[in-house]
């Protein structure tokens, strides 16, 4: 949330909603793939980065650990956690990415499609989100990097994440507002770090470190 | 001793407990009322019971009731269990009629509901019909495994579960498909628990003493009742591999098996298989053992929880949240506790347990990165705080079914 002076900090926070639809193949999973809302997609590819704060399990997304764990087609969970979540603006071209991917995969199988026991099945989920403002407000641009050092993980997930892909802004909240703030510098060097592939204590202290460093040259 | 939030911010952190008071601020005009069978024993009443001040405590106007209902009552709910579970039960009218009456005469005896009605497991299921004449917006919580139900008992119980507003399960894997919402919320634990609590290291090692385990050598542990489903004799199977190479000692503990024909039956064959090995420990705990059971899982050096089939298996979190390297069958909610390799190991045999155990066996660091690891996944998704902020989520989400409520503000 923002406006023209102020950034508002909103935090986010999440129910999960069971869907009651779930797989045990691989074609019942590329069905599902394409029926199933954007939430549940997004839900499958980000929980992961909210859920904790350390090292990333070798699949960093639902799909790519069901299909290695239940299913044991290890080069397609691969392919799957490979799918740069970065490279995508919209949740449909990150659908069709993931379709795309089990549908090649698919296509070069000489064998049936695999399958697992019941007990395995991989069940979709989507969310329920509720945005409430933290109540920190930066009224400046050194403020809002004072305001960051006690962002809380929430909050940073929800104007870095979320608002990128699942909300459609294209880039994180911080660095839209940088940009109306006349702080192009900034807000490139904030739109520049990978959320992917770092922990949400390190992305939030790379942020603070870009302010340092703007404080520095000032 | 009374419950504050605030005894929680060292624990779970400043960001935590600011969010439920944020949160708390939108629900509070609202009252809560638990309703479920039992106010002592049993997992439901262990967390409403914690549950309860917290929730009264962030200002959050909350009843929990308990509905009445006889021996014949209870045995019917008890075989409803065992059907919900997938077991061989019988069901026949009388028991349908029993279950009914019952449910009739607490619809007499209840003449105050809250604005959210969350009504836990089958027993009080039936209250639904009342909603007709008292509103409100009511909760179907259910905390059993119902991923394989005896389509019989299902179907008459979803006759009152589709009348709720909403439905609560612990796994993806309990969902149904029905017409009302299926919302996921995991169970917890709690860090100030006498189960769960800091204690002292002269404390642990006092226990671990009395309990004739030697502190000096490593010690494996399962604290589980005796059921041929927690698979004690394969735990011992793999401890007799894991001996080949590291000197260790084996703890397995349990209640529950005095008045379980079974448990006593699975006791006598664990102590059949321990045989005269002097490092092999067999305990059976009484009830309230809780100070106990925390000192000797603290006093572990790898604690298992080899299930063939579980629920949710909070056994796992109890040992992450004391930072212990855990090894768990992969099945059930261990799956949802233990990311492989990351929080801890999932195995599917004791084989595969034993390799584990060796591996933590040798290498102290992994050992304390995986218990670090997975004391910091517990802290984040399955203490009584996330419980909490959960309900007040549900609170809000089913008394906002179509609003976007990325636009709700302060009432």
């Amino acid at each position: 949330m923002t406006n023209q002076t102020s950034f508002i900090f909103d935090t986010e926070l999440h129910l999960v909603v069971l869907t009651g639809v779930s797989v045990t193949t691989l074609v019942g999973l590329r069905a599902e793939l394409h029926n199933v809302p954007t939430s549940s997609i997004f839900l499958h590819t980000h929980r992961e980065y909210l859920a904790h704060d350390f090292q990333r399990s070798n699949h960093a997304n639902d799909f790519a650990r069901w299909v290695s764990t239940a299913l044991h087609e290890e080069a397609l969970a691969e392919k799957l956690a490979a799918i740069d979540l970065l490279a995508f603006t919209t949740m449909e071209s990150l659908r069709e990415a993931l379709i795309n991917t089990v549908d090649e995969y698919l296509s070069a199988l000489d064998r049936p499609s695999p399958e697992c026991r019941a007990e395995e099945a991989f069940h979709f989920c989507q969310s329920r989100n509720f945005v409430l403002p933290t109540g920190l407000v930066a009224k400046s641009v050194n403020d809002f990097f004072e305001k960051m050092k006690k962002l809380s993980s929430a909050s940073l997930y929800f104007h870095f994440f979320e608002a990128r892909l699942r909300l459609g802004h294209r880039t994180n909240d911080f660095s839209r507002w940088l940009a109306d703030q006349g702080r192009r510098d900034l807000a490139d060097a904030i739109d520049g770090l990978n959320p992917y592939t770092r922990t949400l204590d390190e992305l939030r202290e790379d942020i603070v470190q870009i302010g340092i460093g703007a404080q520095g040259k000032a | 001793m009374k419950e504050h939030v605030e005894d929680y911010r060292p624990i779970v952190g400043a960001q935590v407990i600011d969010e439920l008071l944020l949160l708390a601020d939108r629900v509070r005009h609202r009252s809560l009322q638990h309703i479920n069978s039992t106010s002592v024993g049993g997992g439901v009443a262990e967390i409403l019971s914690r549950m309860v001040p917290l929730l009264r405590d962030l200002g959050i106007d909350t009843r929990w009731d308990v509905i009445k209902g006889n021996q014949a009552f209870f045995a019917v709910t008890k075989a409803f269990h065992n059907a919900l579970h997938g077991g061989d039960e019988t069901i026949n009218k009388e028991m349908i009629q029993v279950f009914r009456d019952t449910t009739e005469i607490n619809l007499q005896d209840f003449d105050t509901f809250g604005d959210v009605v969350m009504v836990h497991d089958p027993q009080p299921v039936g209250l639904i019909t009342r909603r007709s004449v008292v509103g409100g917006r009511w909760l179907w919580r259910c905390h059993i495994d119902i991923s394989t139900p005896d389509p019989r008992i299902w179907e008459f119980l979803r006759q009152f579960v589709s009348q709720y507003d909403g439905s609560v399960f612990s796994m993806p894997d309990f969902a149904q498909r029905l017409s009302i919402p299926q919302f996921m919320v995991p169970p917890s634990i709690d860090p100030l628990s006498e189960k769960n609590r800091e204690l002292s290291d002269a404390e642990v090692q006092a226990v671990v003493e009395r309990y004739e385990l030697d502190p000096e050598r490593p010690i494996l542990t399962q604290i589980s009742r005796f059921d041929r489903l927690k698979d004690p004799l394969g735990v011992i199977q793999a401890y007799r591999l894991v001996r080949r190479h590291h000197d260790c000692q084996l703890l397995l503990a349990g209640g529950g098996a005095t008045d379980d024909p079974e448990g006593q039956e699975v006791l006598q064959e664990v102590r059949e298989a321990a045989g005269d090995d002097q490092d092999i420990h067999v305990l059976e705990l009484p009830p309230f053992s809780d100070f106990d059971i925390n000192a000797l899982v603290r006093g572990s050096t790898v604690v298992i929880q080899k299930s063939i089939k579980e629920g949710f298996g909070l056994t796992v979190a109890e040992a992450l949240w004391k930072r212990k390297p855990v090894i768990g069958g992969a099945v059930g909610g261990i799956k949802l506790q233990l990311l492989n390799g990351v929080t801890g190991f999932l195995v599917h045999s004791p084989e595969g347990a034993a390799n584990r155990i060796t591996e933590l066996l040798a290498n102290r660091e992994l050992r304390q990165a995986i218990g670090d690891a997975g004391h910091r996944y517990v802290r984040d998704n399955f203490l009584t705080t996330r419980h909490i902020r959960d309900y007040l989520l549900l609170m809000l989400a089913i008394e906002n079914k179509d609003t976007d409520l990325s636009l709700l503000t302060k009432p």
